[in-house]
C-alpha cells in the first residue's frame, strides 16, 4: 500500500521535528525552530497525504465498500496524530510561541510510531453497524477535541516546569537558559485555555454526534457504556477546569495539574476503555 | 434584643445555604465527584446477575455492592441526587447572576465612566478644533458602518457616544446551563413515559406484544408489525455479515399501513415507536423446493418440502428430507429418503444442491435435485419508545450554540466623551471586550486608525 510509504515519511518528519525543536530549546538558534516548524508542516503535508491515498485505496481494497479512514484503531491513532499538528500548527500560526513545538510534537510522534509498531493496518469492510455516516462526524469532532486537549496538555508541563523558576526569578531582565525560550507563564496559561476552549466545544459535539448515532442505529441515545461514562468523565474535568478560571485560587497550577489531569483521562477514554474495558467501542481493540 | 436579632440569624442563615448553592466552588467539587464516582460504573460490570458478582468479588462483597448500589450505580439514590444538587447549583447560579447580565440589555451604560475613560486598555485621546456635534456626527457614522450604531447622550455639558456588539454572548453560559437542564428533563420525560424493549419476529409472522429489556415484561403496541422477510448478506469469502435488513410492514386497524426494509443504522417508526435491526437468527426448519423425475417416463414435478414431512409421488411412493445442511462440503446438502408402497424405507442418499445431476447417476426409480431452500430465520429488534429524545436533541443544540457563544464571541463597547475644552473639543475614546481581550486590543488598534481619520476629517490641521 502506497499509503504506508507516507505514514512512514509522517513518522519521520515528525521525528526530525521534534529533534529540531529540542535542538532549539538547547541551542537557542531561531533557524532551528523555523526548520522544526518546517518539519512539522511538511509531515503534516505527507499525514494528509496518507490519509488521503488510504481512503483511495479502501476503495480499490473493497470496492463500493470503501470509506474515510476513521474506523479501526490504526486509522484513528494515524488520525489523531493528524488533529494534534494541525491544532498545533493553528496555535503557532496565534502566538508564535515556538518552543512549545518541543511539547507537543512528541505526542504527534508518540501516535504515529505506536500505530505502526503495534497495531494492524489492513484494511477491513465495515460491520454493519459501523456503515453510517455518523461515525464520520462523531470520530472527526472527538479527535480534535482530544488534539486540543493534548496541546493544552504540553503547554501544561511546560507550565508547570517554568512557573517555579520564574517566581524565585527577580528583577525585570529577562530569564536566561533554557527556560528564557518558553513563552511566559502568563502566556502559557493563556494557551492552556485557549486549547481547551477550541477542545471542550468539539469534545461536546463529540459526544452528541456519538448519542446521535447510538440512538439511530440502537434506540438509545445514552447507556452509561464505559466509553461513554468515560467521555463524560472528561467532560465533566475540562467543564471543572472551565469553571476553575472563574474563581480565585484555581487558575495557574491547579489549572495546569488539572488540565494534564484531563488529558490523561481523555487518553483512558480513548485508550485505556478499549485495551482495559469492554462495551460498545471495542472493536476497536483490534 | 432577642426578639429582633432571631429572625437576623435566620436570615444570616438562609443566606448562607443560598451562597452554599450559589457557589462556583460547589460547582468545581460536583462535577470532580461526579467524574471520580462515574468511574466504578465502568470498572464494575453493571446490571449483570448476581451470581457473576458473587464468582468474581464473593459474596459479602457483593452483598455490600448492592449495600451500597454499585451494582446499579447510575440509578442510585447518591449519583441520582449528585446530579439534582448539580442542577440545583445552576439554577441557583443563574438566579444569582443573571438580574446583573439582564441590566447590560436594560440599562446600558451609555455614559463612560470617569474611570473607564481613563482606565481602559483600549483608549484613545484627541482634540479638535470642530464642535462636538460635528464630529459625533462624523464618529456615528465611522461606528456604524465600523462597529455598530451608536447612540448619543448628554450629560453635565459633555457629549457621549456609546456603540455595543455581541451583547448576546453574554448569555452563552446561561444558555449552556440551561441545556443541561433541558436534556435532563429529556432523560426524565423518556424514563417516565417511554420504554425500551426488543422483540423476535420469525420471517412471515407478526407481532403486537414486545418485552421490556428490564424484568421481561409484555408491553402491548396498539398495532401489529409483520416481517416478511429477512436477509443477511456477508463480506466476499468471509463470515463477517455485510448487511442485514427485514422487511416489515405496521398494520393498524386491519390495514397494512406503512412498509419498510430496516437495515442496521436505518430503523422504522410508527406513532412514536421505532423499531431497529439489531440481530438474527434461525428460527426452526427450512423448507425446499425440490425438483423430482420420474427416470422410466421423464416426468418433471416441481414439489414443496418441509423437513421430516413425507411427500407423496405417484404409484404409492413417498419421500422426505431428513436431513439437510446449508454449508456441507458440496454445498447446501439435503438426506432424502423414499419409501416404497409397500411402507419399506429405502436407503438414505445424498442430494447436492450445487450439482443437480448428481442424483441421476444413483438410478433409482427416482432422481431428484434441489432446486432452493429457506431456512426460517427470526429479525431481532430492539424496540424504542422514547417521548423525550427530541427534548434532549433540543438540549443538545442549545449547548452547542451556548457554549460557542460562551467562547468565541464577546460583548465589545465604545465609549465616546466629547468635552467643549476653551474653544476646542477634547475627544476621549475607550472601548473594552468583557472576553478576548488581547484579541479585542488588535481589533481596536484597526479601529483606532480609522477614528483618528475621521476625527482629523476636516480639521486637517491638527496641532500637537
Amino acid at each position: 500500500m502506497e499509503s504506508g510509504l507516507f505514514f512512514n515519511i509522517t513518522t519521520i518528519a515528525y521525528f526530525a521535528s521534534m529533534v529540531l525543536f529540542f535542538a532549539y530549546i538547547a541551542a537557542r538558534t531561531s533557524t532551528l525552530a523555523f526548520f522544526a516548524t518546517l518539519a512539522a508542516l511538511a509531515g503534516f503535508i505527507t499525514n494528509t497525504i496518507a490519509l488521503g491515498l488510504r481512503w483511495y485505496e479502501s476503495y480499490q481494497i473493497l470496492g463500493v465498500d470503501g470509506r474515510a479512514p476513521l474506523t479501526n484503531l490504526y486509522e484513528s491513532v494515524v488520525f489523531f496524530a493528524w488533529t494534534i499538528v494541525l491544532i498545533y500548527l493553528l496555535m503557532d500560526l496565534k502566538y508564535k510561541q515556538r518552543a512549545v513545538g518541543a511539547f507537543v510534537m512528541p505526542f504527534a510522534l508518540f501516535s504515529m510510531v505506536g500505530a505502526q509498531m503495534w497495531l494492524n493496518a489492513g484494511i477491513d469492510p465495515l460491520v454493519p453497524a459501523l456503515q453510517s455516516n455518523w461515525l464520520t462526524y462523531h470520530v472527526i469532532t472527538c479527535f480534535l477535541g482530544y488534539a486540543a486537549f493534548a496541546v493544552a496538555c504540553g503547554v501544561s508541563i511546560m507550565y508547570l516546569i517554568k512557573i517555579g523558576k520564574e517566581e524565585q526569578h527577580k528583577g525585570d531582565a529577562p530569564m536566561g537558559g533554557i527556560l528564557g525560550l518558553f513563552p511566559p507563564c502568563r502566556v502559557l496559561d493563556d494557551m492552556n485555555y485557549r486549547a481547551i476552549m477550541i477542545g471542550f466545544p468539539l469534545l461536546t459535539l463529540g459526544i452528541i454526534t456519538g448519542a446521535a448515532w447510538a440512538n439511530y442505529a440502537w434506540g438509545t441515545y445514552w447507556s452509561w457504556d464505559p466509553k461513554e461514562t468515560w467521555s463524560l468523565i472528561v467532560w465533566f474535568l475540562y467543564a471543572a477546569f472551565i469553571h476553575a478560571r472563574f474563581t480565585r485560587g484555581w487558575i495557574g497550577r491547579r489549572a495546569a495539574w488539572l488540565s494534564i489531569l484531563g488529558f490523561a483521562a481523555t487518553i483512558f477514554c480513548y485508550l485505556g476503555v478499549n485495551l482495559v474495558l469492554s462495551g460498545l467501542h471495542s472493536y476497536g481493540g483490534s | 434584643m432577642t426578639e429582633t436579632t432571631k429572625p437576623q440569624n435566620a436570615d444570616d442563615y438562609a443566606d448562607k445555604i443560598w451562597d452554599f448553592f450559589c457557589s462556583l466552588k460547589l460547582t468545581i467539587i460536583i462535577l470532580l465527584l461526579l467524574s471520580i464516582l462515574s468511574i466504578i460504573g465502568t470498572v464494575l460490570q453493571q446490571n449483570a446477575p448476581a451470581a457473576e458478582y458473587i464468582k468474581e468479588y464473593g459474596q459479602s462483597n457483593y452483598e455490600l455492592f448492592v449495600k451500597l448500589q454499585f451494582v446499579d450505580m447510575y440509578h442510585s439514590w447518591w449519583f441520582i441526587g449528585l446530579l439534582g444538587l448539580f442542577s440545583v447549583n445552576l439554577i441557583c447560579c443563574s438566579i444569582k447572576n443573571f438580574p446583573r447580565v439582564w441590566k447590560f440589555v436594560t440599562e446600558p451604560a451609555l455614559i463612560a465612566s470617569p474611570g473607564i475613560l481613563k482606565n481602559s486598555a483600549n483608549r484613545l485621546e484627541a482634540t479638535s478644533k470642530d464642535d462636538r456635534q460635528q464630529l459625533a456626527n462624523r464618529l456615528s457614522a465611522l461606528l456604524k458602518k465600523e462597529f455598530g450604531s451608536a447612540q448619543q447622550s448628554e450629560k453635565d455639558g459633555k457629549l457621549y457616544l456609546f456603540a455595543q456588539k455581541g451583547i448576546y454572548s453574554r448569555f452563552g453560559a446561561y444558555m449552556t446551563h440551561l441545556s443541561i437542564l433541558v436534556i435532563m428533563a429529556g432523560a426524565i420525560i423518556g424514563n417516565v413515559w417511554g420504554y425500551k424493549a426488543y422483540v423476535n419476529i420469525v420471517e412471515g409472522t407478526s407481532t403486537s406484544q414486545v418485552w421490556s429489556r428490564n424484568g421481561q415484561v409484555p408491553i402491548d403496541l396498539g398495532f401489529t408489525v409483520r416481517c416478511d422477510d429477512f436477509d443477511v448478506s456477508y463480506y466476499a469469502n468471509s463470515r463477517r455479515p455485510r448487511d442485514y435488513n427485514s422487511d416489515l410492514v405496521v398494520i393498524d386497524n386491519g390495514q397494512e399501513v406503512l412498509h419498510k426494509r430496516i437495515e442496521v443504522n436505518d430503523p422504522l417508526t410508527y406513532k412514536g415507536i421505532t423499531f431497529y435491526q439489531s440481530s438474527y437468527g434461525s428460527a426452526g426448519n427450512p423448507f425446499f423446493q425440490v425438483k423430482v423425475t420420474e427416470n422410466a417416463t421423464g416426468n418433471v414435478m416441481n414439489m414443496k418440502a418441509s423437513m421430516g414431512q413425507p411427500v407423496n409421488l405417484p404409484g404409492g411412493y413417498a419421500f422426505a428430507i431428513t436431513d439437510f445442511t446449508a454449508e456441507g462440503r458440496f454445498g447446501p446438502a439435503a438426506r432424502v429418503n423414499v419409501s416404497t408402497p409397500d411402507g419399506r424405507r429405502g436407503t438414505p442418499f445424498m442430494v447436492l444442491k450445487d450439482f443437480p445431476e448428481f442424483d441421476i447417476k444413483r438410478g433409482g426409480k427416482f432422481s431428484f435435485s434441489l432446486v432452493d431452500y429457506k431456512e426460517p430465520q427470526f429479525t431481532g429488534l430492539q424496540v424504542a419508545k422514547d417521548p423525550g429524545v427530541e427534548v434532549v436533541w433540543l438540549g443538545c443544540l442549545l449547548m452547542v450554540f451556548g457554549s460557542l457563544t460562551a467562547f468565541f464571541f464577546s460583548h465589545r463597547r465604545i465609549w465616546v466623551c466629547l468635552e467643549e475644552d476653551g474653544g476646542k473639543t477634547k475627544i476621549q475614546i475607550a472601548a473594552n471586550a468583557h472576553r478576548n481581550q488581547p484579541g479585542f486590543s488588535l481589533a481596536f488598534d484597526e479601529l483606532k486608525q480609522k477614528l483618528d481619520a475621521a476625527i482629523e476629517n476636516k480639521s486637517s490641521k491638527k496641532e500637537g
